[in-house]
């Protein structure tokens, strides 16, 4: 089963001093309150949270709801936003296979791939033996999620009382913090130069294709770094 | 629970699994030291940066009553505490909401 020390490990991984779960806490009270104003109840804010589990799609959700879109064009909307998650499981998952864990692990796990877990798990891998990697990644998965609902709840419950001003202050909050995450991480030359492309290309291509932009801007920049990273190594 | 609502966030749910899924399903045959791996991670970073940046410049939710100036601003000088600060992810973020809230308000 789970290796009870690992996971506590990476449970605790998630409330450090520069930890990720302030930012996660006010996006996610930010979505509670969101929730509300669209008619959810507190029950059907929580299960979209925990069911859902990432903010972009979350937020299209709702944009798509507001607008009477059919349940096909909530789920392509979603899927093309959240297809983001594809790299990020493949980048992530072979760091942590290993032959003597059970495969469901890997798929039960799957569900915690989002930005903040993401980024926790990629600067911490390598302090963790390979055979325990997945036990300390469900226990970032399980307190992230864990920080999520509360913020949900938390927002919900006090929705009447977050004036514009206070939503504008939490909404920033989570773009600054993954762009500062994302520029510590830049440790290597393939790294910043894709944080680098992507930043450019992402609102350039938006100009033109708003639907399609992450992607296309993930694929283009990413393989330009990749071929200038591999071009400086040889 | 109201079905139309249950519905929504099931079907969310699902079209986010799915690109979960296949990755780890994809991911069982690639090695860490593999070039496919790179490039999956250099793709990853890539994404994950093109969707902040839009997120700053062309928001969605909340966001789009702040001015581009605002959201600009707050973005620099968050970055400027990050740096002073020895790269703390803490500070900037604390520094950005409160930043946005009084720029929002008095400019």
């Amino acid at each position: 089963m789970i290796n009870k020390n690992f996971f506590f490990k990476g449970y605790r991984s998630t409330f450090t001093h520069d930890s990720p779960a302030i930012a996660l806490t006010c996006c996610f009270i930010a979505i509670g309150a969101l929730f509300k104003n669209l008619g959810f109840n507190i029950q059907e804010s929580i299960f979209s949270t925990v069911l859902t589990y990432a903010l972009p799609g979350s937020l299209v959700m709702a944009e798509s709801m507001l607008i009477g879109a059919s349940l096909l064009n909530i789920f392509l909307a979603v899927w093309i936003v959240n297809a983001r998650l594809y790299p990020m499981a493949v980048s992530l998952f072979p760091l942590m296979m290993h032959r003597s864990q059970p495969k469901w692990k890997y798929y039960f796990s799957c569900h915690f791939i989002a930005i903040s877990a993401w980024l926790i798990m990629k600067s911490n891998y390598k302090n963790i033996p390979k055979k325990h990697r997945i036990d300390y990644w469900i226990g970032i998965g399980s307190a992230t999620v864990s920080v999520s609902v509360i913020g949900t709840f938390l927002g919900f419950s006090f929705s009447e009382h977050l004036n514009k001003d206070m939503m504008l202050g939490l909404a920033i909050l989570n773009p600054v913090y993954f762009l500062c995450m994302m520029i510590g991480a830049s440790k290597t030359i393939p790294v910043t130069l894709s944080v680098l492309f992507g930043t450019i290309l992402g609102p350039i291509i938006y100009l033109f294709s708003p639907e399609w932009s992450i992607l296309i801007a993930g694929i283009i920049g990413g393989t330009l770094a990749y071929l200038v990273g591999e071009h400086s190594v040889s | 629970m109201s079905a139309n609502i249950v519905y929504a966030i099931l079907v969310t749910s699902l079209a986010t699994f799915l690109s979960r899924f296949l990755g780890a399903l994809t991911s069982e045959g690639i090695k860490e030291t593999s070039k496919l791996f790179k490039w999956f991670n250099c793709l990853a970073y890539a994404t994950l940066a093109a969707l902040i940046a839009r997120t700053i410049i062309f928001p969605a939710g909340v966001l789009v009553d702040a001015s581009y100036y605002s959201r600009s601003i707050v973005v620099f000088l968050s970055l400027f505490v990050f740096f002073i600060s020895k790269k703390n992810f803490v500070y900037p973020t604390i520094f950005s909401a409160i930043c946005m809230a009084i720029i929002n308000n008095y400019i």
